[in-house]
């Protein structure tokens, strides 16, 4: 049992938070005002090979591990949340399963340009008749010459509109539900997939969502991931490792949120003295601290486990959920000691708290990330 | 291929420094430790030299074993070679000595252009790096803005405090780098993997430097410290807190006062 | 000790000129050598280098030096850092002197340190304080150290000459008398070019030099609390009203909101005005050593525990997306009626 972090992943954490403070800060109130999705920063993210921290180098990554990936995660979320989403659907939905199911030549392909930041990845799993209950796919895929026929739409998707390259599910046998799914590998601009409504959202509004639309586009053969009818298993594997992404966002949040109001409570004067001279700040602040603390530790332990086990889903599982309801919780109770300038837009934790309210949500919702730990707990 | 040779510090953060309130005295605990700003553009400097002409960079620095951490960031940034100079027999030295000291070091090495930082913020006396160009016998460019090579030489803009010059200098030479030069780069993560799990630090300790020991530590110093003190604070004023139009007032009154306005 | 060094004698002064014209901070230097001269009971001498620069050896009398070594030479036609070192080296290798004053620019903090390793002497940087100590007739000499938080005061015991560099601004010049006159020894120099020669391709002057913010008398300086480089066009405006001219903290300079040559503080210039105007300024100790002797200080922050309070003449603690604007306004409007 060792809590100490590495020397390297001490000094990647200063990076992080550096880059983050230098580079994604300014620019996060601009995000949320304009839903514009933040090319300049990514193309910063993917100069310095924030886009495939933990794919090893032969594949144009960094050869890092998912510790170093989730504290990169965290620390851009705690100034931008919608930047920290676009880091982790990439990462964690594109680049991964390519590198866990992908042929040789798919990653020489496909890999190599996303984790050395060339290209940006997404992930459609999601329809409007398959949300929590992913075996509801509609979307069809169907050989013929050599070629997969895709029909169908996908929506919610992150980085939607941006993205260069796809990890698309679809069913290539309906006959037999679940095991009937295959992953494909989709590229922007075949005939045939284009992209319908943008979401307006609560929170997380430049990370561009769109529906996805395919009418007739034929991809090659040799782009379907893993073999088929082997969809479903390989989207509930790397929902897994997105989980430890969305959990990093989550936390990010709440530190974020946390960091902003001590500041804001020594500053702000009620009746003659400090908010942060009062007993309720004072324990309110206690409390979420020691609830960002234990976020942290389930996170990082889940990051560990990532990499040090075969099977991770029950650590995925807690660390999102109580990240995401801690996020939840510190970003409400600091708009709460923030009072009525923290339902303003003038304060971060406005943006901050609906930010937040989304990692409850996707990649699982709270909900799923309960069915995942009970079934581990009664079988 | 080009050799080049970059001095690193590793320097407090001045800026996080505080001092106690009550005692006057200085906090230093929690201070971070960072790479000298001016020093990491000369660093920066050496690497664009090395991504468009190709150079092999070393960097060098003296000081306790922390400063293993600055040398690891260098090699983060993309610097090929890592020299730790340290060692108790160097403690002490004022800049005539440091300078003596690491110029013995950086004469181990092969070298075209060694690049200092102007001045280290938490000295500021700017003096190691034209000491060392003269201990190595090499001509130097202090406050360096702009530089190109050019064959044999070095093209560098100056700065002075009305104008620049613009000067041809022949390599070797020693450049002062300000941190207007340019704007550093990023480590990358993977960078800072492969500088703790691939390359290493190589640490030189007394033997390993030829220098005189009348040249070094304490001992080699001709300046030595009398005292150190406090500074003493100008005495606080008023301070008031109104709303925006009634501080402007207050502002404006002061102002006239003073007969400002 | 004092018997090793009897035969070092005499202050002397590196007279920084450009062009034919003397930096300030020479005379402010020739000012203090006269204090010290008098202490040790010797007399001033100034270094003048340069090409056909013999006539400025008035101006140096005047201002109080007793001897002027001139030094005129064609490789000193423009400062380049090893003719200029020679030409010291070769001065004070021939006169011995007790003391050696450069000014701390850019010129001086190149030329002094190459002094000093070449002599084998100690040298102290941008000194703020200088004098002799009565029992051993040593150099004092003060400086800040530690980023502006701790002052230093050093000495050079065992190396003679002892030297200096000086922040200019710092030491008082001596009134001027005309007709004064300083005896003028020349001192020839022999020059050789080598390979630590370097060639001047091009001198460029920087725009705007008369906004060289340590010549103003009213500066509005603006910090990390302006949040962005679009509000530091209130400070603009701010400072046109009252013809003053704006300035920055580091952090507002390292945020890119404000250039270099606006920056305030220990890594910045050192600026003494009639009136400085912090907004948005916590005051870090670096920024507060830059500006502290200003005659009045006025500092507008959100946060009323901000260092820059305890030094201010005034302060209010709000909002400055307001009260500058406000302010600006105000004065402005008075202006109007006067």
């Amino acid at each position: 049992m060792d809590f100490k972090l590495s020397s390297e992943h001490l000094m990647a954490r200063t990076l992080f938070s550096e880059f983050a403070e230098n580079e994604v800060k300014p620019y996060a109130a601009e995000v949320d005002e304009t839903e514009e999705f933040p090319r300049g920063t990514v193309q910063k993210l993917q100069h310095y090979g924030f886009m495939g921290i933990p794919i090893p180098r032969e594949f144009g990554g960094q050869g890092c591990d998912s510790l170093t990936y989730v504290m990169c995660v965290e620390e851009i979320s705690k100034r931008c949340a919608t930047t920290g989403v676009i880091v982790s659907a990439h990462t964690s939905l594109c680049c991964d399963p390519i590198y866990k199911f992908g042929t040789a030549a798919q990653k020489e392909e496909y890999l190599k340009p996303l984790a050395s930041g060339e290209k940006l990845g997404a992930f459609a799993l999601t329809e409007p008749g398959a949300g929590t209950d992913a075996g509801g796919v509609q979307t069809r895929a169907v050989l013929e010459d050599e070629e997969y026929v895709l029909n169908g739409s996908k929506i919610f998707i992150t980085n939607g509109k941006e993205a260069d390259i796809y990890i698309i599910f679809a069913l290539t046998d309906p006959s037999k539900g679940t095991k009937g799914m295959s992953a494909f590998i989709v590229e922007k601009g075949t005939p045939g997939f284009t992209f319908g409504t943008k979401e307006k959202k609560m929170g997380i509004k430049g990370s561009s969502t769109y529906e996805l639309i395919f009418r007739d586009c034929r991809i090659p053969r040799e782009n379907l991931l893993g073999a088929e009818g082997k969809g479903f298993s390989i989207a509930m594997a790397t929902l897994d490792g997105g989980r430890i992404g969305i959990a990093a966002q989550a936390l990010g949040i709440a530190e974020g949120a946390l960091e902003t109001t001590i500041a804001y409570v020594k500053q702000r004067k009620q009746f003659g003295r400090a908010i942060a001279q009062f007993q309720n700040t004072q324990f309110t602040l206690a409390d979420l601290a020691a609830k960002v603390e234990a976020a942290k530790l389930l996170v990082y332990k889940a990051a560990y486990a990532k990499d040090t086990q075969k099977r991770f889903s029950v650590e995925a599982a807690m660390a999102k959920l109580f990240a995401a309801e801690t996020a939840m919780e510190v970003t409400t109770k600091c708009v709460q000691l923030h009072g009525g300038y923290g339902y303003t837009r003038e304060y971060a934790v406005e943006r901050m708290m609906r930010d937040a309210k989304i990692t409850e949500i996707y990649e699982g919702t709270s909900e799923v990330q309960r069915m995942v730990i009970s079934a581990s707990l009664l079988g | 291929m080009l050799n080049i040779v970059v001095c690193i510090k590793q320097v407090p953060d001045t800026n996080e420094v505080r001092l106690d309130p009550k005692t006057g005295t200085l906090i230093r605990e929690g201070v971070p430790s960072i790479m000298n700003p001016d020093d990491k553009a000369g660093l920066e400097a050496a690497l664009r030299i090395k991504d468009e002409l190709g150079a092999v960079v070393r960097v060098v620095s003296m000081g306790p074993a922390q400063a293993d951490a600055v040398l690891r960031e260098a090699l983060a940034m993309g610097a090929d070679e890592a020299y730790l100079v340290s060692d108790r027999a160097f403690g002490g030295a004022d800049t005539w000595a440091t300078s003596s000291t690491i110029a013995a070091a950086v004469s181990k090495l092969p070298y075209d252009i060694v690049f200092t930082g102007r001045q280290a913020i938490d000295g500021d006396t700017a003096q190691v790096g034209p000491q060392m160009a003269e201990h190595l016998g090499i001509p130097n460019v202090s406050y360096a803005e702009e530089i190109r090579v050019v064959g044999d030489s070095l093209i560098v803009k100056r700065q002075f405090e009305n104008s620049y010059q613009v000067v041809r200098v022949k390599m070797p030479c020693l450049v002062t780098a300000l941190t207007e030069l340019n704007r550093p780069r990023y480590m990358t993560p993977g960078g800072i993997f492969s500088a703790y799990r691939e390359k290493q630090v190589n640490v030189w300790t007394r033997p390993d430097v030829p220098v005189d020991d009348a040249n070094i530590g304490l001992k080699g110093s001709p300046t030595r410290v009398k005292e150190s003190f406090p500074k003493a604070l100008k005495g606080k004023g008023e301070v008031v807190t109104l709303d925006a139009e009634a501080e402007a007032d207050y502002l404006v009154e002061k102002l006239r006062e003073k007969f400002v306005i | 000790m004092k018997s090793e060094f009897s035969e070092y004698k005499g202050v002397y002064v590196f007279v920084q000129q450009v062009e034919g014209v003397i930096a300030p901070v020479s005379f402010e230097l020739i000012g203090k050598a006269k204090q010290l001269a008098k202490a040790l009971n010797s007399s001033v001498s100034a270094v003048l280098c340069g090409h056909n620069v013999a006539h400025l050896a008035d101006e140096l009398g005047e201002y109080g030096a007793d001897t002027v070594v001139l030094i005129d030479d064609p490789a000193l036609e423009s400062y380049m850092t090893e003719p200029y070192a020679h030409a010291m080296y070769s001065a004070i290798e021939f006169f011995k002197p007790e003391i050696v004053l450069y000014g701390a620019t850019t010129i001086g903090r190149d030329l002094a340190p190459r002094v000093s390793a070449r002599v084998h002497t100690g040298l102290t940087a941008d000194c703020t304080g200088l004098e002799i100590d009565p029992e051993t007739d040593r150099l004092l000499m003060t400086r800040p150290a530690f980023g502006g938080n701790l002052m230093a005061t050093i000495i050079c015991p065992d190396f003679r000459p002892q030297m200096a560099t000086v922040r200019p601004g710092v030491m008082q010049k001596c009134e001027r008398e005309p007709g004064r006159k300083a005896r003028v020894l020349p001192f020839g120099v022999k020059f050789e070019r080598n390979d630590r020669y370097i060639e001047i391709l091009d001198v460029i002057k920087k725009m705007n030099e008369s906004a060289d913010i340590s010549e103003a008398k009213i500066l509005v300086s603006g910090g990390r609390g302006m949040g962005s480089k679009e509000n530091f066009r209130m400070l603009y405006d701010l400072a046109e009203v009252l013809g003053g001219r704006v300035a920055a903290s580091r952090a507002a300079v390292d945020a890119g909101w404000a250039d270099k040559e606006l920056q305030v503080g220990q890594t910045g210039k050192t600026v003494r005005p009639k009136l400085y105007i912090a907004v948005g300024i916590s005051g870090a100790i670096q920024h507060m050593a830059g500006m502290e002797e200003s005659e009045i200080i006025i500092a507008i922050n959100r946060d009323e525990t901000a260092p820059i309070f305890n030094i201010a003449d005034y302060g209010v603690v709000g909002d400055l997306n307001k009260v500058v604007p406000m302010l600006t306004e105000k004065i402005r409007a008075m202006k109007e009626n006067a």
